[in-house]
């Protein structure tokens, strides 16, 4: 039967982006950049939109809930996958709210007299059924995909405004929202890029020769090094795993001290992130134990000895200057705001 | 111009009287002496010989500060006529205004007079007295100040074509190899040098060599290597090599042992520096050896001469590493309390023994090993500690700010305590300092005074050690990103060995004469002078 074949293949495909992503964070696995992930996951969601069977919003937004919360727990440390997931729900209540025919602005604005005249929770149940809905959920999600194949591209056009000639930048490991940022500026002017390693990966080294084969000038130095290097630095430019909902960020290890030395040289701290990185989550820690036979090798003692190895760091809103993402640049001060508009607030506990 | 030129010069003297003379001024004074030369036409054989004697007084001036075996002869003729050129300005120069032809002759007198105090001073402080008396200068005399006038170290001047030549020559006359730099430089360090540990200088040397020590040839290989890192261990194996060299010294005929052995030992130096960089504590060791060497009394037969300075390299490792570290550990002992998490970066000698004497006295407490690539010293540390059975925890240094929010006091070591408050440490010190600030975390800095020095800096570029860059080369997941970085073009590697923490970073410095703030550096620094 062609419905149950259907399913079998959509299925098939959700556990085979689960397994991916599984491997993907436990570092055996090819490293995807996030936004890999994010336009995956998106195509996914369009998929199940397409294929699964059901008759209402509520239903369909039921059936992405209950898929993202397996996404989200294959891969914790994954934050766009739960961005994407909330980004499509919220495509499909306002898909609902149109064809309902209400404007979007009264159910979006929470005044007070709503409050007091609605008299308890939503009246939204999203039980009636649309016709046209699916084609306007996935013509919805088509845009939310050209739009993630363009972030990168739009937050590189804006280098040109952020990077001067003969300017020392620094950076923390490898970002390729970064990468592509320096190499769009590098095309019209001349600086020089210091990238710091970020150990125990390295992946510093890579970015350094990604960058020097562009053509700018880079110096990899050791994590040790920042501080003493800093006051040479005119801006810090670094990419990020994760936006928080205060403005901070989790990124990878080392970010912190890094934005700790640019606080107290005065450095400007930019923070290269499309938008599908804001994430409504609080702070969380992750840290894998499992990598310790990276960087400790001799037997005896790693048995009596704790090793940490912290995968992302917690950066405060305080020491962050500019966001820049794909529709420009923000303070950390109004990111809570940027929020309130990608996703529900319903959505944020999937 | 001319007249103005000695106004502004006179003047600008007449405003610093307590500064010692620069270059610049000297030049300036010797130009304005030709100038005076070309204009006066009259008394032409007098100008020239002034001005000969000029340049020459300058030069041996200049040459002051080397170590104390200067040919007499050179000092002898720039003595002969102090009188005579500062009358002499003052007859030809009859346009000048009075004051700044009183103030060059002052200058002249002044420089005169501390020569032969500095002299006085290096052949056993005669008479030291009689000299101040004879500046005239209204301000402290200059012993108590000691207005040298500083030469700049050549290992921070390698972009200045000048200083290498001469250096490759003074190494041509000890006859040691001169050790080429290594790989792209970044460009804000192009004043330091940067060596391959693959390329020791002792390829170079013939086997055997006939000019240097066999001690001092296996010593250099080892720091170039880093078989031997640390600046105690670095100290204490230089002064037993040079232990080894006063054991097989023999005077040879008609030379003095104070003088001579002075001059063995200068080669064995250079060596050394070009194996790799002298750090503070190595100088600040290889002057009291200097100093002592030349107080040994002429009367005195070799044996015993030998004996005495064997027993005085001896006293010294005794008190100043070995004393000091118990004294403390006896101070650190009472900032430790039960219940401690101890932060310590690196494998410092001193740290190590301060927790080590801590656990024994059975305080409770453990401890978290940071550590940082490439040397990764950090390993050797927590071997040490484990083996005594503290509890210890190790993480990199990008963890830092992640493991902080546990921990209540930062131990670290020091390389140097500059004289302006700075702590020169392993590169890495001042983040960790950085961050413990931030999460209001007491810093506090062991350091025995014999690694106290009196230069002053303020960032991390200006004087540091560069380390062979290969070694940030490393294979994650198969791939070694930077294998081929000398093919790239643009693409630099930093290996930096030092950096400077600035003081308000630190809030203790534990040292054998006490816990101070970091600024008094300069106090202990004095009443060190003072006291030798």
């Amino acid at each position: 039967m062609p419905g149950s074949d259907k399913e079998t293949d959509l299925t098939e495909r959700i556990e085979a982006f689960l397994s991916d992503l599984k491997r993907g964070g436990s570092g055996t696995g090819p490293l995807r950049g996030s936004a890999e992930t994010a336009r995956e996951t998106t195509a996914l969601l369009r998929r199940i939109t397409a294929q699964a069977r059901w008759s209402s919003a509520g239903d369909l937004m039921e059936i992405i809930r209950k898929e993202g919360r397996r996404m989200t727990a294959a891969q914790p440390s994954e934050t766009t996958v739960g961005n994407m997931i909330r980004r499509v729900l919220k495509i499909i209540r306002e898909e609902y709210a149109r064809s309902r025919g209400s404007s979007e602005e009264t159910d979006q604005q929470e005044s007070l007299h709503k409050l007091l005249t609605s008299g308890g929770l939503s009246e939204e149940n999203f039980r009636q059924h649309f016709a046209a809905l699916k084609a306007n959920v996935i013509e919805a999600i088509n845009e939310l995909l050209t739009e993630l194949e363009g972030t990168t591209d739009n937050i590189a056009m804006q280098a040109l405004e952020h990077i001067h000639s003969n300017e020392v930048i620094m950076t923390i490991g490898r970002s390729r929202t970064v990468e592509a940022f320096l190499k769009d500026a590098a095309r019209k002017r001349k600086f020089h890029v210091i990238v710091a390693e970020c150990a125990p990966f390295c992946q510093g080294h890579e970015m350094a020769t990604s960058l020097s084969k562009a053509g700018i000038e880079t110096t990899v130095i050791t994590d040790a090094a920042i501080f003493a290097v800093m006051s040479r630095v005119n801006k810090v430019i670094i990419g990020t795993q994760t936006v928080l909902a205060n403005g901070g960020l989790r990124a990878v290890n080392g970010t912190h001290t890094l934005a700790l030395a640019a606080k107290h040289h005065s450095t400007p701290l930019i923070v290269c992130a499309p938008m599908f990185k804001l994430s409504p989550q609080v702070r969380r820690e992750y840290t894998i134990n499992n990598s310790n036979n990276h960087f400790v090798s001799s037997g005896e003692i790693l048995s009596k000895v704790n090793v940490h190895c912290p995968v992302f760091d917690y950066v405060p809103p305080e020491l962050i200057t500019l966001f820049i993402s794909n529709i420009g640049g923000h303070a950390p001060s109004y990111i809570y705001r940027l929020m309130s508009e990608l996703y529900h607030p319903e959505d944020h506990e999937l | 111009y001319f007249n103005r030129s000695y106004l502004l010069f006179g003047c600008a003297y007449q405003q610093s009287e307590g500064r010692e003379l620069t270059k610049e001024e000297k030049q300036r004074l010797r130009k304005e002496k030709k100038q005076q030369k070309k204009n006066k036409e009259k008394k032409d054989d007098n100008a020239s010989q002034e001005s000969e004697k000029e340049k020459k007084s300058v030069s041996s001036s200049s040459s002051a500060p080397q170590p104390p075996t200067q040919p007499a002869t050179q000092k002898a003729p720039s003595a002969v006529p102090a009188p005579a050129p500062a009358v002499v300005p003052a007859s030809e120069t009859p346009a000048p205004v009075e004051k700044p032809a009183k103030s060059k002759a002052e200058l002249k007198a002044e420089r005169r007079a501390r020569q032969e105090a500095e002299r006085a001073s290096k052949q056993g402080k005669k008479g030291e007295t009689g000299q101040q008396a004879a500046t005239g200068k209204p301000k402290a005399p200059p012993s108590e100040l000691q207005p040298v006038v500083k030469r700049l170290p050549e290992h921070i001047q390698v972009d200045n074509p000048d200083v290498l030549k001469k250096l490759a020559k003074k190494l041509e006359r000890q006859q040691i190899p001169l050790r080429l730099d290594y790989g792209y430089k970044v460009s804000l360090f192009s004043h330091l040098h940067q060596y391959s540990r693959k390329a020791p200088l002792t390829q170079q040397l013939s086997i055997p060599s006939s000019v240097i020590h066999p001690a001092i040839v296996r010593l250099g290989l080892q720091y170039s290597q880093g078989i031997v890192a640390g600046s105690n261990a670095r100290s204490v194996a230089l002064l037993h090599a040079f232990k080894q060299v006063i054991r097989d010294y023999t005077t040879p005929p008609n030379e003095e042992l104070s003088r001579d052995l002075v001059n063995k030992l200068k080669p064995y130096i250079s060596f050394l520096n070009q194996c790799r960089p002298l750090s503070a504590s190595m100088g600040n060791a290889i002057k009291y050896i200097k100093k002592e060497i030349s107080n040994i009394p002429s009367q005195c037969k070799e044996e015993e001469a030998k004996g005495k300075l064997l027993n005085c390299i001896e006293c010294y490792i005794n008190e100043k590493i070995i004393l000091a570290a118990k004294a403390i550990a006896k101070y650190a002992i009472e900032k430790i309390s039960d219940g401690d998490v101890i932060l310590v970066y690196g494998c410092s000698s001193l740290v190590n023994h301060i927790l080590c004497e801590a656990f024994e006295k059975n305080r409770k407490f453990r401890v978290i090993v940071v550590d940082s690539r490439p040397r990764l010293e950090g390993r050797e540390a927590l071997r040490r500690l484990v083996q005594r059975g503290i509890s210890c925890t190790y993480v990199l240094i990008s963890a830092v700010s992640y493991i902080l929010p546990e921990v209540s006091k930062v131990f670290l070591g020091a390389h140097a305590l500059l004289a302006n408050g700075y702590v020169m440490s392993r590169v890495g010190t001042s983040q960790i300092a950085l961050v413990a600030k931030a999460f209001n975390v007491p810093v506090l800095v062991c350091c025995e005074t014999y690694k106290f020095c009196e230069r002053v800096q303020t960032d991390s570029f200006v004087s540091n050690e560069l380390d062979d860059p290969d070694d940030l080369i490393v294979t994650r997941k198969g791939k070694t990103q930077l294998e081929d970085w000398q093919q790239v073009p643009l693409l630099g590697l930093l290996n930096l060995v030092y950096d400077v923490t600035p003081p308000d970073f630190v809030d203790l410095v534990i040292t054998d004469l006490g816990m101070i703030p970091c600024t008094s550096v300069p106090v202990v620094l004095r009443v060190k002078n003072v006291d030798l």
